[in-house]
């Protein structure tokens, strides 16, 4: 526990002291939402219905071009393996510096969320499941990342390839919540698909920390 | 048994063995596949509905569970990779998925051809065909993956651990496309004891599933040989090999 508060902090400070790049994400998430009415229709009962597909796909987006700030600059100045060298817990250790990438991406992305709900006239009765779904799924993105960042740490342009392998594994997580979303809209209950991905996230908080340890040590060969 | 293992598992030893694993495998499936063919083109019924186009099934169902098969091979030879470190296991896991995405492409391609008449639609967003395409998504990150290492056995072991988290998120994903949306009909084979697949369309499609497994197995061979003899083209015995066969 001391470990992965020590990293926690640690991971939290880089971040804060990196606040520029805390605001890419985000920013990005914006402009991709709003692009849509341009490109589609600026009609609100068409864009309405769009709303829960078009926000949680550019939330996916976003999750994952920022999945590289998770390990690549600590692997680039080598603070990465000092970290891995260091006695303690390897599973801890990754898992403290996810859920600390979680805090600084996932999080801002779940609280500016209701601001792309308002741009793109998501029914109001469907905005509480909209931010239920994000706070359970927004962890779940960053846990599957680690492990396609974890992979291509040591290629060149692994950024790429990264999204290619995370991509098909964020399936569910994008089902589940866009159907939470849709069936609250109409009024139909939406229980069942947040224990779904509750379940998920809990078997992605057990598992995913040792995938990424065995990809880290093949990184680092 | 692990001594037993490595010395079968040996490059030297699985390159001379699987010679004639190959030429059976090769045999089986030319044999299984003119059988089946003849069978499953000529020699059976025309469906009371579907007509002549039900003879894409013949192709399309072992090609869509080959798809999956050959996942559970790789699967097994990335399991082998992380124990074992088995260089042969190593090797199988690039060429298993170029084989499991050719076969996945193909369940694809033959199922637009069947929709077309029959749904009226190349494609629809219906939950097996996307669960076969995020199949083939798949695929293809092991082979990106497995391609992108300078060093062939790093390659290999990213592979694997990838081929294993998508092990445990196939079910889920194949899942959560089935509640989704549905429009495929349900399987018709797998209820064993009363299928509701009649015996003369049942047969020619199982025959025709072994000739697929077989052909499978052959090609896989055939790669998996070849790229030993690329890898290991500076060893002792592929030189000897070479001077034997000059």
């Amino acid at each position: 526990m001391r470990l992965f508060l020590f990293i926690f902090k640690r991971d939290m400070l880089l971040a804060i002291r990196r606040r520029r790049e805390l605001a890419n994400p985000l920013v990005f998430f914006i402009m991709v939402v709003s692009m849509f009415p341009l490109g589609v229709t600026p009609d609100h009962a068409f864009l309405a219905e769009l709303s829960a597909g078009v926000i949680w796909v550019t939330a996916l987006l976003a999750a994952l071009i920022s999945m590289d700030s998770m390990f690549r600059s600590d692997y680039g100045d080598g603070s990465l393996e000092q970290l891995l060298l260091m006695p303690g817990s390897k599973v801890v250790l990754i898992s403290a510096k996810i859920a600390a990438h979680w805090v600084s991406i996932g999080l801002p992305l779940v609280i500016i969320a209701p601001l792309m709900s308002f741009l793109l006239f998501l029914p109001p009765q469907a905005l509480p499941s909209l931010i239920i779904t994000l706070l359970i799924s927004t962890p779940i993105l960053s846990l599957l990342g680690a492990v396609g960042v974890a992979l291509t740490l040591s290629l060149r342009g692994g950024g790429v390839l990264s999204s290619l392998l995370t991509l098909p594994f964020y399936v569910p997580v994008l089902i589940f919540s866009t159907m939470a979303i849709n069936a609250a809209a109409v009024n139909q209950p939406v229980s069942g698909y947040y224990a779904l991905l509750a379940a998920f996230l809990i078997v992605s908080i057990l598992l995913v920390p040792f995938a990424v340890v065995a990809a880290l040590r093949v990184s680092y060969n | 048994m692990f001594t037993f293992l490595h010395k079968y598992a040996s490059p030297q030893y699985f390159y001379s063995w699987s010679a004639s694993w190959q030429k059976w495998a090769s045999i089986i499936a030319a044999l299984l596949m003119s059988v089946g063919l003849y069978y499953s083109l000529l020699n059976s019924p025309a469906d009371y509905q579907q007509g002549e186009t039900v003879r894409i099934m013949y192709v399309h169902v072992p090609a869509a569970w080959l798809s999956m098969f050959g996942y559970m091979v790789m699967a097994s030879a990335a399991i082998v990779t992380l124990i074992w470190r088995i260089k042969v296991a190593e090797i199988m896991i690039a060429q298993c998925a170029v084989i499991g995405a050719s076969f996945t492409a193909l369940a694809l391609i033959t199922g637009m051809l069947w929709g077309k008449p029959m749904w009226g639609a190349y494609w629809v967003w219906d939950a097996r065909l996307t669960s076969e395409l995020v199949l083939l998504f798949l695929y293809f990150g092991v082979i990106a993956l497995s391609g992108a290492f300078d060093d062939e056995r790093a390659g290999a072991r990213a592979a694997a651990i990838l081929t294993l988290v998508g092990i445990v998120n196939i079910p889920i994903i194949h899942y959560s496309v089935e509640w989704w949306n549905t429009l495929h009909q349900g399987p018709t084979v797998s209820k064993f004891d009363s299928p509701s697949a009649h015996p003369s369309m049942l047969i020619p499609l199982l025959v025709m599933a072994l000739a697929f497994k077989a052909y499978f197995f052959a090609v896989l061979f055939k790669r998996a040989r070849t790229e030993l003899l690329l890898r290991e083209r500076n060893t002792s015995w592929v030189k000897a090999l070479l001077k034997e066969a000059v």
